[in-house]
């Protein structure tokens, strides 16, 4: 068993998404059980192979027993793989936390939701254990048509958001299957390891300058880079809570990844890829300092964390523009610590009463008293976005930022450093209400026990993320030596 | 794995405080054992840190284990004796608070106690932490939680009110925290291992436009802490804090921090002769003396009790900027020493404005008429502290500005002893007519009783203090600790590298 | 790799059918009318990879018993079998945005951009 464990990874969630319908009509427990243990044994043999990769070599598995380049084959290197974990964690706590919010679902929508939940997981962890480019774009459109249908679930607003996602997320695929068509014809191969080494012995030119800008372009519009941002703030902020949660944390983040392993692993070093890094670092500061700004005008948290999410992304694109192994350091650590975070952010918003939740930044006034865990987490999650120490995002942030001191780039250390306030004031606008606003009825004994507790299934997951913004912060030092610099290309 | 009561001591001093924030949120409910986790925690962290004075009077250091933050910088704390003298103020006047808060926040039946109490031993861990911090990024870390776990405390009484001072507060010291934060990832990329050196820890050879843009990083940084003008405005505007936050503020923790940080970055990261080779020097003691006599100009014309306070911190403060400023080891000691002398001063002043808010809802200078009959110890206290203050000899204060002025005078900046005695003049017009007119105009309106959990801590810190002005080195050794910081600073830069 | 490739016309007619995709999803209103510029735009894709795989003179890529022993006289089949997935995953993706459209136009009876923004706003 244990020689399949990268494809047990992808099929795990795959094989759950067939089923669940099919068990759902039995019974609606049993379905949301699977689903849950789906995610959990992908997470176990995510971990598995990542802590063999760790202990030894990259793990290629050829699928079919097709040696590449022929066939097609899985990687697990530490990049990947840490990936994988990431987005397995991420799915499972999901998947225990949309219990409570599928209740009010027919037994039919819940088995919906949950099969095409386990389809998007399986679709990005695809993606990041996939060694074939036209495979990840495969796995790229599997995970964004699982999300249209996911995020439309949210009704009619949800619905136009989708649709406006879908046309900008199918031109970036077409416009990333177009750029590989370029780089097939120059090589004749679509496996990542063949074609790192072929096209470094292909003289640079313009069929090499356009495949790389368009595969380039393709995966930041898929990340939501600023400015093709339109769709993502009412995405969020009318899907269903667990579907916001999941996808604001890994969605983004994996199609970053993808642009990390392209650029880093698969397209030679020259002139291509370094015009392409010199553009997308101009619009990640645009990125970064339109997203906070934005973020600043917003009176729904939601839509306010949707903004902040693109100024957030602008980190990790400025990471991987700089470049150097610290900047590149910066932004693994961030694209995890901002999952982690952000996932415990609408993890805890979405926990909130649905009146209060419809409501405003004033809506969470005393909200510390309602459900001061779930809260304490939603201020570790925020502290981390801001970049406090001793927080995940202070340390991905000292990382970018001795990379760019490195790189001499004194802009983007600035701009790091404006955007960090400006995350600031959005987030403390929130927690001072959260904290130091009494909530405008004062809460009646008899209406407060009125209100049904917070679920386990809703608090579990939202302070497992919130510790582990903690953890991942104070052992920073550990699973950067550990997972990231093994993961980092050599320099 | 750790050795708590032995070299590990600098971290158990931190943790103690930690596990008792984490303790008091827990038994939140039973106010009994709330406090005894305060009063607990704050008895066994003086005993630590009381345990090492003598191996660091000695001239040794203890350094706790090395935990790793990110590869390559360690968590590292380490007790020399500038830190150790920090620590000890504030573990002390930790204690001395516990006892006030109990008594302010009890006669003010103020609601959260739960919170305000773990939020204040979160406050107190920071500091030991920022106290010992052998390294930049340490030494960070706790900067910046300083900061958050004082933002509840100064919006503790959630009114508007409240909350637009605890923003403001917020605004300026985040701000100031990014300055540092890119100051600290700076001089990492020059010096990578950041531990703090007496004498300065930069390499040689840097160009001074780089050691500029540094030292304005780092004074942006710290100054705000320490309320350098102009970068003095939360200060006031925090006065909005229950008054033993204030103390807490003014005496123990924030703007505490924020002179130690300075200390640090002028003696162990720049050292003075880089400093005064591009001149940077006579810049920072420019920035203090204006401060010094601003701060008192504006404590002489507000009324506002605490604000006067507050606004007398301000100039206060920079005592220790302008000793820092000038370098010579007579000067440091006495900045250094004013870390203390001032620390025990300052508090006895807000727990005697808290006292008299508490008996009286009285706050403004002009209402205090008569009032030393009515609350004999609490004037008397005040009385001393504000002579202290004001540097009238056998008080502390005089000792430190006494140890300024001759150290500004060994190097021939007489204008800064000029500033020191009309600022003295300034705190002389400003106090004297409280204390006059409290014990020597007829009382007006009635008054509660004094009570002792409130006139206990501040005897005994008023006590403190005179004993600090009479025999510097009573007990533990404050004077000695900041002599041997200051010669351990300027030695190493005479000496050239460490 | 010249041998990719015979003339340079579909690559034209590939280039064409993509602007006019993404001209008419980024300047038409309609979302019916931009899915249908979505799919043009696919096509253009499929065209190309599919001029990819031409051959001058090659045959397609079937066995046959004696005949066709070099496997340079095929078209290259692998181009078309991406194209296969390509087309599959272009369907679902039209299936799924129809299926927007019509919940769109049952709640708002429009499918007018700007027209759905001004409801939406309200």
């Amino acid at each position: 068993m244990s020689e399949h464990l990268p494809i047990l990874i992808v099929l795990c969630p795959l094989v759950g998404a067939l089923v669940v319908p099919l068990v759902a009509r039995v019974s609606l427990r049993a379905s949301r059980a699977l689903t849950v243990v789906a995610t959990l044994s992908s997470l176990a043999c995510a971990l598995a192979a990542l802590r063999m990769v760790l202990d030894g070599d990259d793990w290629h598995y050829h699928l079919g027993g097709w040696a590449p380049p022929w066939g097609i084959e899985y990687v697990v290197d530490p990049l990947g793989g840490g990936m994988a974990v990431v987005v397995a964690l991420l799915a499972a706590l999901v998947a225990i936390y949309a219990g409570p919010h599928l209740r009010v679902y027919t037994a039919l929508r819940g088995a919906a939701f949950d099969s095409l939940f386990l389809l998007l997981t399986s679709g990005l962890l695809g993606i990041t254990l996939t060694g074939d480019l036209f495979n990840l774009y495969v796995f790229l459109e599997i995970s964004s048509l699982a999300a249209y249908a996911l995020l439309a679930s949210g009704g009619e607003r949800a619905v136009v958001a989708t649709f406006r996602y879908l046309l900008v997320g199918t031109i970036a695929a077409t416009f990333y299957l177009l750029g590989l068509g370029y780089l097939y014809a120059l090589t004749g191969t679509l496996n990542m390891a063949d074609l790192a080494i072929r096209l470094a012995t292909v003289p640079p030119g313009s069929a090499m300058t356009v495949g790389v800008v368009l595969i380039v372009v393709g995966l930041a519009v898929k990340m939501a880079v600023f400015p093709l941002h339109g769709w993502m703030p009412d995405a969020y902020t009318y899907a269903p809570p667990p579907v916001t949660m999941f996808i604001a944390a890994v969605m983004s983040k994996v199609s970053a990844y993808a642009l990390i392993r392209v650029l880093f692993f698969v397209l030679p070093a020259g002139d291509a890829v370094d015009t392409a890094r010199a553009v997308l670092s101009w619009v990640a500061v645009a990125g970064v300092l339109a997203g906070s700004i934005l973020a600043l005008a917003q009176t729904d948290v939601r839509r306010m964390l949707a903004y902040s999410s693109i100024g957030q992304m602008g980190y990790v694109v400025l990471g991987l523009s700089i470049g150097n192994a610290a900047a590149l350091t910066g932004a693994l650590l961030h694209v995890v610590g901002h999952a982690v975070a952000k996932g415990c952010l609408f993890g805890a918003i979405g926990s909130m009463p649905r009146q209060t939740v419809q409501a405003e930044i004033a809506g969470f006034a005393g909200a510390a008293r309602r459900a001061p865990l779930t809260m304490a987490a939603f201020t570790v999650a925020a502290l981390s976005l801001v970049g406090m120490p001793p927080t995940a995002g202070f340390f991905s942030k000292w990382y970018l930022l001795s990379g760019a001191l490195d790189a001499d780039v004194w802009v983007f250390a600035a701009v790091l450093m404006v955007s960090s306030l400006l995350s600031a004031v959005y987030f403390f606008r929130v927690l001072e209400q959260v904290y130091f606003t009494e909530s405008p009825s004062p809460p009646d004994p008899g209406q407060a026990s009125g209100m049904p507790p917070l679920s386990w299934r809703v608090v579990v997951p939202v302070l497992t993320l919130g510790a582990a913004v903690l953890l991942i912060g104070l052992f920073n030092g550990a699973l950067v030596t550990s997972v990231i610099q093994p993961a980092l290309p050599e320099f | 794995m750790f050795d708590l009561l032995g070299a590990d001591r600098p971290l158990a001093a931190v943790l103690v405080s930690l596990v008792a924030a984490a303790l008091i949120r827990g038994v939140g409910r039973w106010a009994i054992l709330r406090e005894s986790c305060t009063f607990g925690a704050g008895i066994i962290k003086l005993g630590l840190v009381l345990s090492m004075v003598p191996t660091v009077l000695d001239g040794g250091v203890i350094e706790s284990t090395r935990l790793t933050l990110i590869p390559g910088v360690t968590l590292h704390l380490r007790a020399d004796p500038l830190g150790l003298l920090f620590a000890l103020v504030a573990s002390t006047l930790w204690l001395v608070t516990s006892v006030y808060s109990v008594g302010y926040m009890r006669a003010g039946r103020y609601p959260h106690q739960t919170g305000y109490f773990a939020n204040f031993a979160l406050c107190v861990s920071a500091t030991i932490g920022l106290a010992f911090a052998a390294n930049l990024l340490t030494f960070f870390l706790f900067y910046e939680v300083l900061t958050l776990a004082t933002y509840p405390l100064v919006a503790h009484n959630r009114t508007a009110e409240s909350r637009a001072g605890a923003r403001k507060y917020l605004v300026y010291t985040l701000t100031a925290g990014q300055a540092l934060l890119l100051a600290i990832v700076w001089v990492y990329s020059l010096a990578p291992d950041g531990e703090f050196r007496p004498g300065g820890m930069l390499p040689a050879g840097l160009p001074s436009t780089t050691v500029w843009g540094l030292f304005g990083l780092f004074v942006l940084g710290v100054g705000v802490k320490v309320a350098i003008m102009p970068l003095h405005g939360w200060l006031p505007v925090a006065m909005v804090a229950p008054t033993p936050v204030s103390a807490l503020l003014h005496a123990v923790a924030v703007v505490k921090a924020g002179a130690f940080g300075i200390l640090r970055v002028v003696g162990y990261v720049f050292g003075l002769d880089l400093l005064r080779d591009i001149g940077a020097d006579t810049v920072l003691a420019t920035l203090a003396a204006a401060t010094i006599l601003f701060g008192s100009l504006r404590a002489f014309r507000e009324t506002h009790l605490k604000r006067r306070l507050a606004y007398s911190t301000i100039s206060q403060l920079s005592y220790i900027v302008l000793g820092a400023a000038v370098g010579s080891v007579t000067a440091l000691a006495g900045a250094m020493f004013h870390i203390a002398a001032h620390g025990f001063m300052k508090i006895t002043l807000f727990f005697c404005a808290g006292a008299i808010h508490t008996a009286s809802h009285r706050d403004d200078v002009s209402q205090l008429a008569g009032i030393g009959r009515q609350m004999p110890i609490t004037m008397t206290a005040f009385a001393f502290a504000a002579a202290g203050m004001a540097g009238m000899p056998l008080l502390p204060g005089f000792i430190s500005k006494w140890n300024i002025g001759l150290g500004a005078l060994s190097t021939g900046q007489w204008v800064w002893v000029a500033v020191l005695v009309t600022s003295g003049l300034i705190n002389v017009s400003y106090f004297f007519p409280i204390v006059y007119a409290a014990f020597f105009r007829p009382p007006h309106g009635t008054v509660s009783p004094e009570r002792p959990a409130m006139t206990v801590p501040l005897a005994a810190t008023a006590v403190a203090a005179v004993l600090l002005g009479v025999r510097p080195d009573i007990g533990v050794g404050f004077y000695r600790l900041a002599w041997s910081a200051a010669q351990s600073v300027v030695g190493a830069g005479i000496g050239g590298s460490p | 790799m010249s041998q990719f490739g015979a003339g340079q016309s579909q690559y034209a007619l590939a280039a064409v059918l993509l602007l006019i995709g993404l001209y008419g999803m980024l300047v038409k209103t309609n979302f019916a009318r931009k899915l249908m510029a979505m799919n043009v735009m696919q096509v253009a894709v499929i065209v190309f990879f599919i001029s990819l795989a031409v051959r001058t003179g090659g045959t397609p890529p079937i066995e046959i018993e004696g005949a066709h022993e070099v496997a340079a006289a095929y078209a290259n089949p692998l181009p078309h079998a991406l194209m296969l997935t390509a087309i599959v995953v272009s369907v679902s993706t039209t299936g799924v945005a129809l299926a927007l459209l019509v919940r769109i136009h049952r709640r708002f009876n429009t499918l007018d951009e700007s027209e759905l923004l001004d409801r939406l706003r309200e």
